[in-house]
């Protein structure tokens, strides 16, 4: 096996449906993540994250297509016998053992002897911190140090491949934060493959190797945070991922590129969109600048006018709401030495063309942000 | 909301009268069994062990003791078993209202009136030549105390968290291991009270015991019966003081153990 690391195994899924009835929760999904990748599954509720990630462990039989786990089929397989470790939103402790007994029981399982077993504990306690409750009931533990103790049990056994689904959904901000970096750091040092469900994008970019995207049982795209971020594949993935500013309008015949007509102002680009489907013009924050209307402006510069809404001043910089003169909103970040504007002042957000990132209309996208 | 005083004191009385008047019958019969004379006056006079020494001694009473206990014990264990599988059962199924189809089927002993059932069951015995056997006392006896065990079982399954069973089957747990290390230990308090249950259901039961009765094998509330019908024996005080203190006991353990297990859940 090449790759990162020995230990973990590769996935690949090859056109996985799973349908209840009528309702097709996942269709046609393929991914392939590598051995000892980190691998987020991203995506709203009910986009089908959590079916793939149940598909994979055995909880959900697929209805069609094909799963493999380090290189063997194990489509049919039941969830006991794939060797794969869990760990749940809902900690999912068995409240009448120990902490210590809770991690002893997949090696119970396997036969392990006492003397290893024992170590084995120790070990996999003392990576998430938690050696010194090894005799306290899970009832006795907070939150975070209950997924702490569940984290270590799905570990123990050293499992070639480790899901996580929202293992942080429960837990309060701060604490989010600093459990995201200890599973770095178990990631990194058990170089075991870790596929991870979420519907936080930012909790998706701190961790992942990869983020796949889902929508409505589809995976739209996948790639690295910086690949989702500069180079959206649709309309979904570029505003789940980042703050983004969509302009749509009446297009206008341009033979160099694409130029849409937004409330009596034309704004182009030289790219041309290269699938079907409505062009819309997606720009991140940073792209954007805030003039006063009417200053000089360089030639080529696309502008369209606006009033600010929201001011917040972030200390690196200041980010801006601006409303356009169609109703739509844009979303502007300014450097420390940009001028400052207040509410209701009226503006011109200026752009370049080649900011721009042109892509297909989706109505649903739109709904699915709420 | 605050009370005036006056409704404090008289809600006080009421409960005060109503539990004196359930307690009652206690009252009457534990003076009655250290009675000198051979009569159920009350109050009674002198006090004494015989009728309690005459309860151990006494064949008629110590065999119908000893069937009742046999009969309890039995009844405990199969009632325990099926009533949790079926329990489990009903948890399970995916038709919901199929489902609590079955579980009022199952609970109608508990409603049906007992003479009903007694006669029915008697109907059937005298054809299987049942009357007056062991097996004929345990599986009447287990149709009414199947029901308390359902409903314990189902209780303790309602509060299990079955998503520990998928934790399990990831950690390597088949369903059979899963159930062993897993539900069964957590379900437990709920499947013991339903087995003390059935054991003091059928432990006091007399109507249908009645019917199906016969001189070879009585159990001891028929043999009360009998005994209260013949003759004035304080006998049957002293018998009846000794299984309110044990029904008390076990009770009071069943209800303790579901207390337990409701705070352990919560």
């Amino acid at each position: 096996m090449t790759g990162i690391s020995a230990r973990g195994a590769a996935i690949d899924l090859t056109g996985v449906g799973k349908s209840y009835g009528e309702f097709h929760a996942l269709r046609d999904i393929s991914l392939h993540v590598k051995p000892g990748e980190f691998m987020t599954l991203l995506g709203p509720s009910g986009s089908g994250k959590t079916t793939t990630l149940n598909v994979v462990a055995g909880f959900t039989e697929v209805s069609s297509g094909t799963l493999e786990v380090g290189g063997r089929n194990v489509t049919g397989v039941p969830a006991h016998k794939r060797n794969i470790g869990v760990v749940f939103q809902h900690y999912a402790l068995f409240p009448h053992m120990t902490v210590g007994r809770n991690v002893a029981y997949p090696l119970t399982l396997r036969g392990v002897a006492r003397a290893e077993r024992e170590a084995r504990v120790a070990r996999a306690l003392d990576m998430v911190k938690m050696s010194d409750f090894a005799h306290r009931y899970p009832s006795e533990l907070s939150g975070g140090q209950q997924q702490r103790v569940a984290l270590a049990r799905a570990i123990v056994f050293d499992p070639p491949l480790l899901l996580m689904d929202e293992p942080l959904g429960a837990l309060d901000k701060k604490l989010r934060e600093w459990l995201q970096l200890e599973i770095k750091r178990i990631h990194r040092e058990l170089g075991t493959t870790f596929v991870y469900v979420t519907h936080d994008q930012e909790e998706a970019l701190a961790l992942s190797d990869r983020i796949a995207v889902f929508n409505r049982g589809r995976i739209e795209q996948v790639g690295t945070g910086r690949e989702l971020y500069e180079e959206p594949a649709t309309l979904f993935v570029g505003r789940f991922i980042g703050d983004s500013t969509i302009l749509r309008g009446e297009i206008q015949a341009d033979p160099s590129g694409t130029a849409l007509g937004i409330a009596g102002e034309v704004v182009t680009t030289p790219k041309r969109l290269e699938t079907a489907g409505t062009p819309v013009m997606l720009l991140r924050p940073e792209c954007l600048a805030l003039f006063r209307p009417g200053s000089a402006c360089s030639d080529g510069e696309n502008r369209l006018s606006g009033t600010v809404t929201e001011a917040i001043y972030l200390g690196s910089g200041s980010k801006y709401e601006v409303r356009l003169a169609d109703g739509s909103m844009a979303v502007v970040r300014t450097g420390l030495a940009a001028e400052g504007f207040a509410i209701g002042q009226p503006v011109e957000i200026r752009f370049r063309g080649a900011d721009v990132k042109l892509l297909a209309d989706d109505a649903q996208a739109d709904q699915m942000m709420t | 909301m605050e009370m005036k005083p006056l409704t404090r004191a008289l809600l006080g009385l009421a409960c005060f009268l109503i539990a004196i008047w359930l307690v009652a019958p206690m009252f009457v019969v534990v003076p009655m069994s250290f009675n000198e004379n051979k009569s159920l006056a009350f109050p009674p006079q002198g006090f004494s062990w015989q009728w309690y020494r005459n309860f151990v001694t006494h064949p008629d009473w110590s065999t119908s003791f000893l069937n009742s206990l046999k009969v309890a014990v039995l009844v405990a264990v199969v009632a325990t078993v099926l009533g949790t599988l079926a329990a489990f059962g009903l948890d399970r199924m995916r038709q919901k209202g199929s489902a609590n189809l079955l579980r009022m089927l199952l609970l109608t002993p508990m409603v049906v009136p007992g003479v009903v059932l007694a006669i029915g069951i008697y109907a059937v015995y005298l054809d299987a030549r049942l009357v007056g056997t062991l097996p004929g006392f345990v599986l009447a006896h287990t149709i009414l105390a199947l029901p308390f065990v359902l409903i314990a079982v189902s209780a303790s399954l309602e509060m299990f968290d079955k998503r520990l069973e998928t934790a399990a089957a990831s950690l390597g747990a088949g369903r059979l291991t899963t159930f062993r290390t897993v539900t069964l230990p957590l379900i437990l308090p709920g499947i013991l009270s339903g087995l003390l249950f059935a054991f003091v259901t059928s432990f006091d039961e007399i109507v249908v015991s009645l019917f199906i009765t016969n001189p070879y094998l009585k159990t001891l509330p028929v043999q009360i019966y009998s005994s209260i019908t013949r003759d004035a024996d304080p006998t049957v005080a002293a018998v009846g003081t000794v299984l309110l203190c044990v029904t008390t006991l076990l009770i009071g353990g069943g209800l303790l153990l579901m207390g337990r297990e409701r705070r352990s859940t919560s």
